[in-house]
């Protein structure tokens, strides 16, 4: 905890463009993403699949926003929705200041540059008919007006950058492993020099030695060209390890959000509880004496969400009032907020 | 004696591109009872070591061309196929990876259970189903009653997943073997099944062998740990002492990769390089190239697992001499791993 402060406080001056606020770069309010549900040949519509529902956050510009959560909590769609990749149903996303509903088609393409994306699977994510520095030099053609010598540079500096031989510069896909993948992956995305990275679980396709090469590699990269992370996974301890804060998600909507230490230290929420007590630990003689909460069934669809609480469902404190009304989102301790009605206001 | 000795199994894939040599004169006692972890990452050959068995390997392209698998006496590998399907199933349960794929989507649940008793104990059909309701509460499965007439699009991943297990426990078997099964689901789905697990080991005292790449899953649930490397068994430890002290540098290394090893803020530590390539047969160890403690002769010879002391086995050079190195050894493997990537 001590060491990661200092690290801070020792790089804060050395960066010229982090001023000493903490600039805000992304500020997500209530966004909602429902995806219809359609019947019959007309396509009318019967429902909604709340993906996401009323979400508020801020990216602080060179952190990482870890959010973490089950399966169909919304994580991606989130990260996709930042990315204008799906359209907000409602909601607003302030982008460096700007809003990006006000956007026209073409102001958003020059906005994509600044915010990239890495994709989970490293076998799904690049064209396998492509070489490695037509992928790379993919976005640079598209944005930028450079000769393809100048491009051949910036494709063999990027290799570099990521760790890979520039040498295999025009090897294909299918000649690389999993963690090289992806290192080709994060290659491509920071190719523009972006802001914001979307890193949609980024390791959970790789081994765990391999997990803690890209890992290192991407936080290399945060402190060499002052990166903000988006960084979606489900696996507790890389989030701890990665994440200044960390925001957990539960069927479309944020639960507890707080500094990583306020978070891991502190949990307030019943379902961060659970959450970080149902990630085994690698240590047998932690994990005999270790307190677990396991949670009853599953995660409820979201498609027909339980009224009140989200979590009333599985919840193991849940009161009378957990299933009547939805709880409001409040800052119990500066930078920590959650929605829970057994919280204590402080 | 144990419940299951391999003894020097090796599997191979005839392909177009070469032979690939995917399990290496593996060998292992499995005791009566007892829940045996295998760790190792993909490629490694745990699943086809398991998969090897049970000869559910493929042939051809598969061949499992030598070892020895005694189970209640008789050799797994050699004997006949008609007695083999009665083991299958019957006194060896299987549990996959992924529950949708393996249970039949156009039959319900109960006939699937069912199925299973018929093969191995048949009985009066009222009788078996009987049994599948029982088997479904014990797996805790809610209302097992309706759930014995739903298909499996029916059931969440979780819920698959114990019915697969109620399946596997069908005959009481002697032996369950579980191949990564909550690898594929959530952590708090992952939670309940692990609990289950432990309550039925109690409760049934069967043997069982989990695979898995999770290495906090391993430290709450099994007595021992196998793990694997490019088709090798490289250690044999007491679940205690291999996170205590893991002896080989692979399983220094693994451990030493998790991000609870770190503190915050501090760089992860991570081994080098690649997994092996398995299309020639292993002439020196198949760590090596990775390995930060390799020497000449690990370059030029395969260490074979031997006996370090009554309860473990590792497969390492260095362990010729033990006191020695690895005392040095804990301190080189992190000043090796801080220069990173």
């Amino acid at each position: 905890m001590e060491a990661e402060m200092t690290v801070v406080q020792e790089q804060a001056p050395e960066a010229p463009e982090v001023p000493e606020v903490p600039e805000v770069l992304v500020s997500v309010r209530d966004l909602k993403k429902h995806f219809p549900v359609t019947k019959g040949a007309l396509r009318r519509k019967v429902g909604a699949v709340r993906a996401v529902d009323g979400v508020s956050f801020d990216i602080v510009r060179g952190q990482t926003l870890g959010l973490v959560g089950e399966s169909g909590s919304g994580k991606s769609t989130i990260g996709r929705t930042l990315l204008r990749l799906e359209e907000p149903t409602e909601g607003t996303v302030i982008f460096d200041g700007g809003d990006m509903a006000d956007l026209s088609t073409s102001g958003l393409r020059k906005l994509r540059p600044r915010m990239q994306m890495v994709f989970q699977d490293p076998h799904a994510c690049l064209n396998p008919r492509m070489t490695v520095s037509s992928i790379i030099g993919e976005p640079l053609v598209e944005h930028l007006s450079m000769t393809s010598r100048e491009r051949n540079e910036r494709v063999e500096e990027l290799l570099g950058l990521v760790g890979l031989n520039p040498e295999h510069a025009n090897r294909y896909p299918h000649e690389f492993s999993g963690g090289q993948r992806q290192r080709i992956g994060i290659a491509r995305a920071i190719s523009l020099n972006p802001d914001l990275i979307v890193c949609d679980e980024p390791i959970a396709a790789l081994d765990v030695s391999i997990q803690a090469q890209v890992v290192n590699l991407m936080e290399e990269l945060q402190d060499l060209l002052g990166l903000t992370y988006l960084f979606i996974s489900h696996d507790l301890g890389m989030i701890r390890h990665i994440a200044d804060r960390v925001a957990v998600m539960y069927l479309g909507r944020i639960m507890e959000l707080a500094d990583v230490d306020g978070l891991y230290d502190n949990p307030l929420h019943p379902y961060t509880r659970a959450l970080q007590s149902s990630a085994p630990v690698p240590d047998p003689a932690a994990e005999a004496i270790r307190e677990k909460i396991v949670l009853e069934g599953d995660i409820p669809s979201p498609s027909s969400p339980p009224p009140g609480c989200v979590f009333s469902t599985r919840c193991p404190e849940v009161v009378d009032r957990c299933r009547r009304e939805v709880p409001v989102w409040r800052e119990v301790a500066p930078g920590h907020g959650v929605a829970c009605h057994l919280v204590p206001a402080t | 004696m144990p419940v299951l000795r391999v003894t020097d199994l090796t599997t191979r894939f005839n392909t177009q591109d070469g032979t690939v040599h995917a399990v290496n004169g593996v060998s292992f006692d499995l005791a009566d009872g007892e829940v045996l972890g295998v760790v190792g990452e993909s490629g490694s050959g745990k699943s086809v070591t398991m998969m090897s068995l049970l000869r559910l390997i493929p042939t051809p392209p598969g061949e499992i061309s030598a070892g020895q698998a005694i189970f209640e006496g008789d050799d797994l590998l050699s004997m006949d196929l008609g007695d083999l399907r009665k083991v299958r199933g019957g006194k060896v349960g299987f549990i996959f990876q992924d529950p949708m794929t393996s249970l039949n989507p156009v039959v319900t649940v109960g006939d699937q259970i069912v199925e299973s008793l018929t093969v191995h104990q048949p009985g009066r059909r009222k009788a078996m189903r009987a049994r599948a309701l029982e088997l479904l509460q014990l797996v805790g499965i809610p209302s097992p009653e309706e759930r014995l007439r739903c298909y499996p699009y029916e059931l969440s991943g979780g819920m698959r997943q114990r019915v697969m297990i109620a399946i596997a426990l069908a005959c009481n078997p002697k032996v369950l073997v579980a191949d990564e099964p909550t690898t594929a689901l959530d952590v708090t789905i992952q939670a309940q099944i692990l609990e289950l697990v432990k309550g039925l080991r109690e409760k049934l005292g069967m043997a069982v062998i989990w695979i898995t790449h999770d290495l906090g899953v391993v430290a709450g649930l099994v007595d021992r740990v196998l793990v694997m490397y490019g088709g090798q068994i490289v250690e044999d430890a007491p679940v205690d002492e291999f996170y205590a002290q893991p002896r080989h540098p692979y399983s220094q290394g693994l451990l030493a990769s998790l991000p609870s090893a770190t503190s915050p803020g501090e760089k992860l530590v991570n081994i080098q390089g690649q997994p092996p390539d398995l299309r020639s047969a292993p002439a020196s160890c198949s760590f090596a190239p990775r390995c930060p403690h390799a020497f000449d002769r690990c370059h030029r010879e395969n260490p074979v697992l031997s006996a370090v002391s009554v309860t473990r086995k590792v497969a390492c050079w260095l362990d010729e001499v033990p006191v020695l190195v690895s005392a040095q050894s804990d301190e080189t493997a992190e000043g090796q791993a801080g220069h990173g990537s």
